[in-house]
């Protein structure tokens, strides 16, 4: 049994069906990511998994703790980060980070050293006095990801983490979580940025209307779309005068001539290079480029879900205006 | 051990990031000494240790209803109540961390017009002990009367409405302006299912010793109600708060 496991998992408010009967598996030591726009039942998951909401039906364990009957045993070793930081703004960030420690039983002599190894690790030792309130909402992440570390979770559940924070406190976090992983932690992470799925997550789930309508590593993803191998060729000079002879001769492949001097080749096995290179060098023709093109994350998530990227997009306008 | 870790840091939060701040120290002194002087200014012949008892309840009453709803509310609101329902302590020890502190600043507001009242008048006839447990019992049920209101809540404002609802009503059946037995037939049922009730008697008993109901009567009355009212508390929480 994987390290978070969630099995015919279903949440319903009156008559609205948030989570349909999803069921999935997180490895030991995986970034698993849950892809999907506002609505589609990501929040409502996690929100079940870690305690904070009661399933309608299905089951979940962490650790094989189960989280319906066990729930206090089971969030003593998950750490939390909501979609929202959600600290005291009156205290400092030292305080916050000794307070939440405390919450998890800490002695003194041991949450204080840790709250200042935390603050040093995401770069807030200089800020760690100040209250709060006056973080900017990059530093107020930052803080919230280190209070849920603060007691050192085998499981970390990440809810839109990098929603609506500047580029580099984005790309602080990433590198956090990456981090994170090598030493083994668990993660699972929420969020409705494509390219950060793809960047750091080692499985991903794409969800939509409350259920999980595929999941795998981003190559299985792309394979499950993908019929046949594609290769775009640009080169020095119109080619449009030799279409007829290039369809002759690569008789198996299906070629697409552009008038901005490219082409593309498209067969259901590989295409070897060496022998359209010959042509074009027979013909006096200078290839510049030749690039193998594989549909892209968000074609597959468009593909499998039906929705326009569009609206992950205007989902992430959202995020970050918040 | 790591629950008491966690109960004593709620606690010890509460009382830093609200109870002693400023505006709450001075409402806590300027309040129970407005009601004195009112009472005292609307009969300057009246016995000052008969105005004490009643005095005394409104305090706590108004401290700790209020105080632990709006703060309980604020923090909801801002989502940081969740970091108390997300951690790894039971929710009978989160809520007994969360009216610990409404019960101690509820004991300091009773204190006020009791140490204001002996600027004027001898005291001695006042037992101490039975008055610190009376104090302590009331502030128990006003504080889990407040959870209950803040349970029922969504926003600050709604909590002192709600507020409101139960104190008022509260003041004028509990015997303190108008005695049990001059209330209609009707309602005096009301005021014995009422914990103020029992609290105001018991007060005037310790300071005064013109209580009606037996103080031992009295007393498990206030257990009674601490008891119901944390259970009703614990169950509604979890039936409201953890969806």
């Amino acid at each position: 049994m994987g390290m978070v496991s969630v099995s015919n998992l279903k949440k319903t408010y009156g008559n609205v069906t948030a989570v349909d009967h999803i069921s999935f598996e997180i490895e030991k030591g995986e970034i698993f990511g849950f892809l999907g726009p506002n609505g589609a039942g990501k929040t409502s998951t996690l929100n079940m998994i870690i305690g904070l909401s009661r399933p309608t039906a299905g089951e979940i364990t962490v650790d094989d703790i189960d989280v319906k009957s066990q729930t206090k045993k089971a969030q003593a070793i998950m750490g939390i980060v909501p979609d929202e930081s959600n600290l005291y703004n009156e205290m400092s960030g030292f305080d916050n980070l000794c307070f939440c420690a405390a919450l998890y039983g800490m002695r003194k002599e041991e949450r204080e050293p840790k709250a200042r190894q935390l603050l040093e690790q995401f770069r807030l030792k200089e800020v760690g006095k100040r209250p709060y309130k006056a973080y900017s909402k990059g530093m107020r992440r930052k803080l919230t990801i280190a209070a849920a570390l603060i007691h050192s979770p085998q499981v970390l559940f990440l809810d839109e983490p990098t929603t609506g924070i500047d580029v580099e406190s984005s790309r602080q976090i990433r590198e956090m979580v990456l981090e994170l992983k090598k030493k083994g932690t668990t993660i699972f992470l929420t969020t409705h940025y494509i390219e950060e799925a793809e960047r750091i997550c080692d499985r991903i789930a794409f969800i939509a209307e409350g259920q999980i309508v595929a999941s795998g590593t981003v190559p299985q993803l792309m394979e499950s779309i993908s019929h046949g191998h594609a290769i775009h060729f640009v080169t020095d000079k119109n080619i449009e005068s030799l279409t007829v002879e290039l369809k002759a001769r690569f008789k198996g492949s299906k070629v697409t001539i552009r008038p901005d001097h490219s082409l593309v080749m498209v067969s259901e096995q590989r295409i070897p290079l060496f022998p359209v290179m010959e042509f074009f060098h027979d013909k006096e023709v200078e290839v510049y480029e030749a690039r193998e093109l594989r549909p892209s994350l968000e074609d597959v998530f468009v593909k499998l879900t039906g929705i326009e990227s569009s609206v992950l997009k205007k989902d992430k306008e959202k995020g970050g205006r918040q | 051990m790591k629950s008491w870790i966690a109960f004593w840091n709620i606690l010890k939060k509460d009382l830093k990031n609200y109870y002693l701040k400023p505006p709450n120290i001075s409402w806590g002194i300027i309040f129970p000494i407005s009601w004195t002087l009112m009472q005292l200014i609307r009969s300057p012949g009246g016995n000052i240790l008969e105005l004490l008892p009643g005095l005394v309840s409104m305090s706590v009453l108004f401290g700790t209803t209020s105080m632990l709803a709006v703060t309980i509310t604020f923090e909801r609101s801002g989502r940081s109540f969740d970091r108390l329902l997300l951690a790894p302590i039971s929710l009978s020890i989160m809520v007994l961390a969360k009216i610990a502190g409404t019960i101690l600043f509820g004991i300091f507001n009773a204190f006020v017009p009791i140490i204001f009242a002996s600027l004027f008048i001898e005291l001695s006839i006042v037992n101490w002990g039975l008055l610190l447990l009376t104090v302590l019992m009331i502030a128990i049920t006003s504080a889990l009367t407040g959870l209950l209101i803040a349970v029922s809540a969504k926003q600050v404002f709604e909590t002192q409405t709600f507020s409101n609802f139960f104190r008022f009503p509260m003041l004028f059946l509990c015997g303190l302006f108008i005695p049990i037995s001059s209330l209609p037939l009707v309602l005096r049922p009301v005021s014995f299912c009422l914990p103020l009730t029992y609290g105001t008697d018991l007060l005037r008993g310790t300071i005064t010793g013109t209580n009606t109901l037996s103080p031992l009567l009295s007393f498990g009355m206030l257990v009674v109600f601490a008891v119901a009212l944390f259970l009703i508390c614990r169950h509604n929480i979890n039936r409201k708060w953890i969806l």
